[in-house]
């Protein structure tokens, strides 16, 4: 490790495959980490609170990967493949807390490749397809102001590992929405063509608002953002309508499946394999 | 016979310089990830080590090299150990570091935002950060050309006066 240059010492040969961020077969995330449960906390409860949350992250990271090659700028395909980068981080320290503390003692990869569509706990924002730029800008703002300040509140959970995980992710987090809150003034406040796409994503978006709303309550302090943001880029406030169905209870849009046949494909064409 | 207190030193110091796999300019002690070094009773040298962001692909092989030094040192029994809380700040980014950064034409960070405790405040103005001094030639005539960058933690810039490009570790 002695070379000084990144890229060479990336492409040297490793016994170990610990440096990349996809694959599977990884070191546990909570390496290390005391992972004690506090006496008197539900530990299905949390376990199902990791879960959903892990659940978004990861099913949005995998949205956010589908821009690369794709994005408008060369820079918005980094910063997307970088919030992507963050939030699959979130889920993996997630999925192993909650391994540890639902008594299954199931690693990352088992959430991730090994649950079918029904057994994932995320909203359905998250897994609803990318559409066009200022679809996914405003679904990126929805999803990061919700788990922004459902982070800041978990920040004191009496789970000193949830509670680790969160106080980070509201530093990542408020890097996300900026970025999502910048993107849509901008458009909203860009060409003609550009505020009718963002009204257009603002409409698909809105049905899907309630049912963040549902478990958690940060509402006021989400329908606040969305509001300075489209007051900003002259947009008018979604306006939400509850919908049937609850991806917090496993039911999901058509969507899903697809979207997690991809994900998990090598993972269960060859059970044994890391890489 | 080495005393336990000078051992622990000499294990805090190999520790100390083992380089960041994405910044390998800065130590893990520049960093700020590298949070304590210290001797079990039975003679096991434990490190603490941070992530700096919750994806870092490069905390596992962080922890691998810091294992693989002690024990090319002579440390027959190492544990590592990941401290998640209090989270990673660019604050804890030392002199040093940021000086080696400067050297490389990588501007350091500035101080980061505190929130006092409760919601966090969106800012929407466009003129929200002061301008970034360019590390190669000093000017302050920058701009922002993508908050993201190669790895989690740099942002894209670009100097107006020396035309140059260069990368900015964030303040978190
Ligand atoms: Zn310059």
């Amino acid at each position: 490790m002695s070379d000084d240059h990144v890229y060479l010492t990336l492409a040297e040969g490793h016994e170990d495959d610990t440096r990349w961020a996809y694959g599977t077969g990884f070191e546990d995330p909570l390496h290390g980490v005391d992972t004690t449960v506090p006496d008197g906390l539900d530990a299905a409860e949390l376990a199902a609170s990791c879960v959903a949350l892990a659940d978004d992250a990861l099913v949005s990271a995998q949205r956010l990967a589908e821009w690369t090659t794709r994005a408008p700028e060369l820079e918005e395909e980094v910063a997307l493949a970088n919030i992507g980068l963050d939030l699959l981080g979130q889920a993996r320290l997630l999925y192993a807390r909650a391994g540890q503390v639902d008594g299954t003692g199931r690693d990352e990869d088992a959430y991730a490749y090994f649950r079918d569509a029904d057994d994932f706990r995320n909203v359905r924002l998250a897994e609803l397809p990318n559409g066009d730029f200022a679809f996914s800008v405003v679904r990126l703002l929805a999803l990061s102001s919700w788990r922004l300040a459902h982070f800041e509140r978990l920040a004191a959970h009496p789970d000193p590992v949830l509670s680790a995980i969160a106080a980070k992710g509201v530093k990542e987090l408020t890097y996300h929405r900026q970025y999502a809150a910048e993107w849509a003034v901008r458009l909203g406040d860009g060409t003609a063509e550009s505020h009718r796409r963002m009204r257009t994503a603002l409409e698909r978006v809105a049905p899907y608002l309630g049912e963040l709303f549902t478990a958690y309550d940060v509402r006021d302090e989400v329908v606040a953002v969305l509001r300075q943001v489209t007051e900003a880029g002259g947009l008018p406030m979604p306006v939400y309508r509850p919908l049937p169905g609850c991806g917090r209870a496993g039911e999901h849009t058509e969507h899903l499946t697809p979207l997690l046949a991809e994900l998990q494909s090598v993972a269960r064409a060859h059970p044994e394999a890391t890489w | 016979m080495v005393s336990v207190l000078t051992d622990v030193r000499r294990a805090r110091h190999i520790a100390e310089q083992v380089p960041d796999p994405e910044l390998p300019m800065l130590t893990l002690a520049d960093l700020g990830v590298l949070r304590e070094v210290s001797l079990a009773p039975d003679g096991t040298v434990v490190a603490s080590l941070t992530p700096t962001y919750s994806g870092c692909p490069a905390m596992a092989e962080m922890r691998a090299d810091v294992a693989a030094r002690l024990a090319a040192a002579g440390y027959e029994r190492v544990e590592i150990r990941t401290v998640l809380d209090p989270p990673w700040t660019s604050d804890w980014i030392t002199p040093a570091g940021r000086r080696k950064l400067t050297e490389h034409g990588i501007a350091p960070p500035g101080a980061a935002p505190r929130h006092p405790a409760g919601p966090v405040p969106l800012v929407l103005t466009t003129t929200r950060r002061a301008a970034v001094p360019c590390p190669r030639c000093g000017s302050a005539d920058t701009e922002e050309t993508s908050r993201f960058a190669a790895t989690s933690c740099k942002a894209l810039w670009r100097c107006r006066a020396c035309l140059e490009p260069f990368e900015y570790v964030k303040e978190i």
